[in-house]
């Protein structure tokens, strides 16, 4: 055990940093992760790293842990600039990585995942591993039972075990990334704890989310990292001084960059302009809706949807969006409830039948499921319409329709592409998502549900795509708008709901206070 | 993260610039494409010659003796093009399967139940109908019980997520043997002493083509190759197959009905597996031998992935494998080059084809970066 | 029954481990594999090339134990090539499988014609090494205790195997390359350094097995002689999932399935072998169906691994 290696010093309240980001860049084809941040980690520290899904927290991550490479700048541990070549070097540097997904394999138990890397010839010593992982666990308050198979284990089970694994690997720099993304409220609470003892005993942590509540409430020190780059910190002063409310507010504006109010307040202008319809009868209605899931089962989700209006559903990634949007457009079978377009049951309908009746996914996986990158853009706007009049007769392909199909909807919807056979993979982001717009909004649209429908993209390409959602609702189709965008959601919707562990938690006006009502929701103040 | 923006006057010029950016660069893909096809071929001739230096013997003398005997001369042409009615039909199947992106292996047992069922039933028929009758009658039973036996894994893929790679192989054992049965026990010719089924006299075969040995199976063959190119090429069916291989969460997304198209793309690929037995026996061998198996299915594997699928390429591919392998025949007896050596080459071709494409994926990774 | 002479038990039995040592080496060579997330189709082949250079080796230096050691090698050079392709370069496992199974049968064939042109010279037939007092006992012990040491071994390997994975570092590491490769990266332990150790003895395991076939059980090397027999192999560790003793026990029963065939044809009846030989392609197809999904493989099984590949 290394922990004692490192005493908290609280008397120097900036002891030297045990590893330092110095301009760290990296990039990817096509895009910049990370924009030359520079970060110092603490020992007997918490350093929150917060930050929307994209910010690129989780490449960061990966250079730490010896996964990636920066492409420019340096990373220093205890003051030496040294790259982490591997992630042997990392573990032997004493940076230990709990990943967001379990690392941990599933078919062998807790004991044995203790022991990847031994030498191959030997047999280990389980009894005493067993013993020893049982009395780590319990320096730091947590129960494991070395012995179960990983996969019998809760998730938060498993990660507990995973820091287990980590400390007993003499690691004194703990990342946790994501770490209570997939964790019930109790677990991660639970979670927060063990942090707080962890760094008692003189680790540093990161700990990596995108939940406020607890950033705040576990943090030390806060972060803030916004497409790429890092916008803002909170140092530990900062942080008692201001207290938790002054707090969340201040990293709600680095978040959210500082024009988020005002570009509200003009777009909330521009949404009022429209005739709101909340008197008519519901497009689309939603009933009890329960959807069956491994991860994130979804229950009582109730929602009803006037001809042109938007409705925003809010929340953190993975809070059942997902479930829900591909249980609305068929993809994934309804458990229990009913769902009702123009009045009509179609909750048992298959995908292609519910496309008829009107009702429209924009999904928000448009490469891995929304197109298929391979073929041309000409046969990827007709992808949901295979087979149908006048584009095939007889089964047969008209060549004629299609292109004309094709050149319509790229005039139309202003897509760049070199030509209508050209592959859709190789267009960008913002042309891919308008060919998925062009799709899914022509034709007899009645009601349409736009998953993410900025994500990933360039500011010309979000104005154009939520011009789109306008439009859609303008012209009478009711709208279903998913997104972790607060400010879209903001600029959009007539009403929003805020959906977190597969339930819809509340339901908002889009008035003047939505903004802080919302994110009490999100945080779960208000829950 | 790059803001596109654009002079939108600058729109017109671009899209002009554009149209002849894109037709070039139409060109080239064509061209690198071919290159990627013919690229492979090219170096494992140049490979397979290096082995032949090396057993001593001449590659030119080789090559061309092969050349002669298999595509020059008036015998050779003739086998050359009876052959390659089979196979260009267990290319067709595995076309269709491999678009949809199913590993069909079991092709071996759908060739020889096909074979030996319709080896057993034409003799027998031919009594009770016309012979065209009776041939086209055979032909589609080839097709269904080759298309049978594909129906276990096929169920187990659609159904239950099960690897179809060992379950058509395992099927594949289980058939060969199970024809083996069929013509030792139950479709034995008892009028010889050689185990086999009875022969089907010459008049009553597929008709043979002009004034030659060719059997019509090789119509058949080309046939079906061209089938399977247009439904493939330009039909609402075989665009779905497609979009199911290329991306099956697409074809989900899509409202496809994945389970069901599996299941129709096993039936038609071992269909053509069945039928490609059929017309083997009926064009060409006349009975089904006890323990016979050409075991074509491995074989035409590399010559479809080279041909990219297209029916063109692949019969293409398919004549130039039927010249090979018949012209290594004879070259066995004369230039003591072993028929083996055709495998030899077979599996420098599929490794190289294998490389080549790891190397065009990594020039491609590294243009987009 | 008239059958049931004592020689005729021990023929059958004696018979049943000839037939099933190279299946069970085989298997577990599969099986090695395949735990590391290697599907690896290209065992025929290695098999085949242990059986040429094995028999080439044994008939050259007149040695039995050069002679394994040579199948032993045979099977891994074609191996070599697996690991550096599929491993390494990350390959589509399957093609590579069948370009090298392809090409040991073409390799293979050549080689022993330009050797031996039409002749099959027979190796002299090998001692046996009887296990005192075991050898004694009637019909087991001739079948099963006086036989070439290599049959020993082969039973042993089972054992060691059962060891290797349940009491090892190594056995750890083996399962976590094929169940989740990133654990162990993460781990830092070099997952194709893992893989391509895993495959190299998977070649010298089968090429073993091939060896066996020719210097054991045929006394001589005839083109394509593994006649599906690494396929069957595939099969066997595919049921096995991950356990030696399960291959043991699918070898066996493949082994007295064949020898069935051959003990009924001396003994005068006359059933083709091949109904024989369908029975156990038949129960594997069977247990398929009824259990489907649930015949879990390891879950990166036939996947290359890229690291932080997205």
């Amino acid at each position: 055990m290394t922990l004692s290696s490192q005493p908290a010093d609280d008397a120097e309240p900036l002891a030297k940093p045990i590893v330092s980001l110095k301009s760290v860049t990296k990039r990817f084809p096509g895009i910049v992760a990370n924009d030359s941040i520079s970060i110092d980690f603490f020992p007997g520290e918490v350093h929150v790293l917060l930050g929307e899904n994209g910010a690129g927290k989780s490449t960061l991550v990966s250079m730490l842990s010896g996964l990636q490479q920066p492409s420019e700048g340096s990373i220093a541990v205890d003051g030496t600039e040294m790259p982490i070549a591997s992630p042997q070097k990392a573990l032997s540097l004493g940076i230990g990585t709990v990943f967001q997904h379990s690392m941990l394999v599933p078919s062998l138990t807790l004991i044995d995942n203790v022991n990847l890397g031994g030498s191959w010839w030997k047999t280990p010593d389980r009894e005493a591993i067993a013993k020893r992982m049982e009395e780590t666990a319990l320096s730091i308050g947590v129960e494991v039972n070395p012995a179960a198979i990983t996969s019998s284990l809760s998730l938060g089970e498993q990660q507990q075990a995973e820091i287990v694994r980590a400390l007993m690997r003499g690691s004194r720099f703990l990342i946790l990334d994501e770490a209570t993304a997939m964790l019930t409220p109790k677990d991660a609470e639970k979670l927060g704890q063990l942090m707080r003892r962890l760094v008692a005993q003189g680790l540093a942590v990161i700990f990596i989310t995108h939940k406020l509540n607890e950033a705040v409430a576990y943090g030390d020190r806060i972060s803030v990292l916004r497409l790429g780059r890092k916008v803002g910190a909170l140092g530990p002063d900062e942080l008692k001084s201001l207290g938790p409310e002054a707090a969340t507010k201040e990293i709600i504006r680095l978040m959210f960059g500082s024009n988020g109010n005002q570009a509200a307040e003009t777009t909330r202008a521009a949404g009022s302009a429209r005739p709101l319809v909340t008197a008519t009868d519901p497009l689309l209605e939603i009933l009890a809706l329960e959807v069956d899931d491994d991860s994130v089962p979804v229950t009582g989700i109730e929602l009803k949807i006037g001809a042109g209006e938007i409705v925003g559903i809010a929340g953190i990634d993975g809070n059942g969006q997902k479930q829900l949007s591909e249980a609305l457009a068929g993809q994934r079978p309804v458990k229990n409830g009913r769902i009702y377009l123009d009045g009509q049951p179609i909750e048992d309908l298959p995908i292609g039948a519910r496309r008829h009746r009107g009702l429209r996914y924009v999904t928000d996986d448009r490469l891995g499921e929304g197109t298929v990158g391979a073929f041309p853009v000409s046969i990827n706007l007709l992808l949901k319409q295979i087979g149908e009049a006048p584009f095939w007769r007889s089964g047969i392909e008209q060549g004629g329709a299609i292109a004309e199909n094709a050149r319509k909807q790229v005039k139309d919807y202003d897509i760049r592409t070199p030509d209508i056979e050209t592959p859709a993979g190789k267009l960008s982001g913002g042309n891919i998502q308008k060919l998925l717009l062009a799709r899914e909004l022509t034709g007899s649209a009645r009601a349409v549900i736009f998953a993410k429908p900025t994500y990933g993209l360039d500011l010309n390409n979000i104005a154009a795509s939520r011009r789109r959602i306008r439009e859609a609702a303008d012209g009478g189709k009711a709208v279903i708008v998913l997104s972790t965008e607060l400010d879209e959601l903001i600029e959009l919707s007539d009403r929003i709901a805020v959906m977190s562990q597969g339930r819809i938690v509340g339901i908002v006006e889009n008035d003047g206070d939505a903004r802080q009502k919302i994110g009490e929701f999100m945080s779960g103040v208000a829950a | 993260m790059s803001v596109e923006v654009q002079d939108p006057s600058a729109d017109g010029q671009a899209a002009a610039k554009n149209n002849g950016l894109a037709s070039r660069r139409l060109l080239t893909d064509r061209l690198q494409l071919i290159g990627l096809s013919i690229g492979p071929l090219v170096a494992a001739i140049l490979v397979a010659s290096l082995i032949l230096i090396a057993m001593g013997v001449n590659p030119v003398d080789y090559y061309t003796y092969i050349v002669n005997r298999g595509l020059l001369s008036p015998s050779g042409i003739e086998a050359t093009l009876t052959r390659m009615g089979p196979l260009l039909l267990i290319a067709a199947g595995l076309i269709v399967a491999f678009r949809a992106g199913i590993w069909n292996l079991g092709g071996d047992a759908q060739f020889l139940l096909g074979a030996s069922v319709v080896a057993a039933l034409a003799p027998v028929l031919t009594g009770y109908m016309p012979v065209w009758l009776v041939l086209i009658v055979t032909l589609v039973i080839g097709a269904i019980i080759g298309a049978l036996w594909s129906l276990v894994p096929a169920l187990l893929r659609a159904r239950q997520g099960v690897n179809e790679i060992i379950t058509t192989m395992m099927m594949s054992f289980l058939g060969i043997s199970f024809s083996n049965v069929l013509v030792k026990i139950f479709f034995l010719d008892p009028a010889t002493n050689v185990p086999q089924t009875r022969t089907l006299p010459v008049e009553d075969r597929l008709p043979r083509l002009f004034d030659t040995t060719i059997s019509s199976g090789v119509l058949i063959g080309l046939v079906a190759i061209l089938i399977v190119h247009y439904v493939m090429a330009k039909t609402a069916f075989g665009l779905k197959l497609k979009i199911v291989g290329a991306n099956a969460k697409a074809a989900v997304h899509a409202g496809l009905s994945v389970s069901a198209l599996t299941i129709g793309v096993f039936a038609i690929s071992a269909g053509f597996s069945g039928l490609s037995g059929a017309v083997a026996v009926l064009g060409q061998y006349g009975n089904v031998r006890a323990d016979w198996n050409p075991a074509y299915t491995l074989t035409i594997v590399p010559l479809v992935f080279l041909a990219r699928f297209n029916g063109f390429a692949t019969i293409a591919y398919v004549f130039l494998f039927s010249v090979l392998s018949i012209g290594s025949e004879s070259a066995a007896r004369r230039l003591g080059v072993p028929n083996y050596f055709t495998l030899v080459t077979m599996a420098i071709l599929l490794i190289l084809l294998g490389i080549t494409e790891m190397l065009d994926q990594k020039r491609r990774e590294s243009r987009r970066t | 029954m008239t059958l049931l002479t004592a020689a005729f038990l021990t023929a059958l039995l004696a018979g049943a481990i000839t037939a099933g040592i190279p299946l069970l080496l085989a298997g577990l060579g599969e099986q090695l594999s395949e735990k590391t997330g290697v599907l690896n189709i290209g065992i025929e082949g290695m098999m085949l090339a242990g059986a040429y250079l094995g028999f080439l080796v044994a008939w050259k230096t007149d040695s039995v134990f050069l002679g394994f050691v040579g199948g032993a090698g045979g099977g891994m050079l074609v191996a070599a090539i697996m690991a550096l392709l599929c491993v390494r370069f990350g390959l589509n496992q399957i093609v590579i499988g069948i370009a090298l199974t392809l090409g040991a049968e073409g390799a293979t064939a050549m080689l022993h014609y330009f050797q031996f042109a039409q002749t099959y010279p027979r190796l002299g037939a090998i001692s046996s090494l009887p296990i005192p007092l075991l050898a004694d006992i009637p019909v087991l012990g001739p079948a099963l205790f006086n036989r070439p040491p290599i049959v020993y071994i082969a039973l042993l390997l089972v054992a060691v195997f059962a060891y290797v994975y349940r009491k090892t570092y190594w056995g750890i590491a083996l399962q976590a390359a094929g169940d989740k490769p990133a654990a162990l990266d993460s781990s830092g332990v070099s997952v194709l350094g893992i893989r391509s150790v895993a495959v190299l003895l998977t070649g010298a395991l089968v090429g073993l097995g091939g060896g066996f076939m020719a210097i054991v059980g045929a006394g001589i090397f005839v083109p394509f002689m593994t006649n599906g027999n690494g396929f069957i192999g595939i099969v066997l560790a595919m049921l096995a999932r991950g356990r030696p003793l399960w291959v043991l026990g699918g070898a066996a029963l493949f082994g007295a399935c064949l020898s069935l065939t051959t003990a009924l044809q001396v003994a005068g009846v006359d059933i083709p072998t091949d109904v024989i030989q369908m029975l156990p392609f038949a129960a594997v197809m069977g247990v398929l169906v009824m259990l489907g999904r649930k015949a879990n493989l390891p879950s990166a099984l036939g996947a290359a691994y890229v690291r932080g590949a997205r």
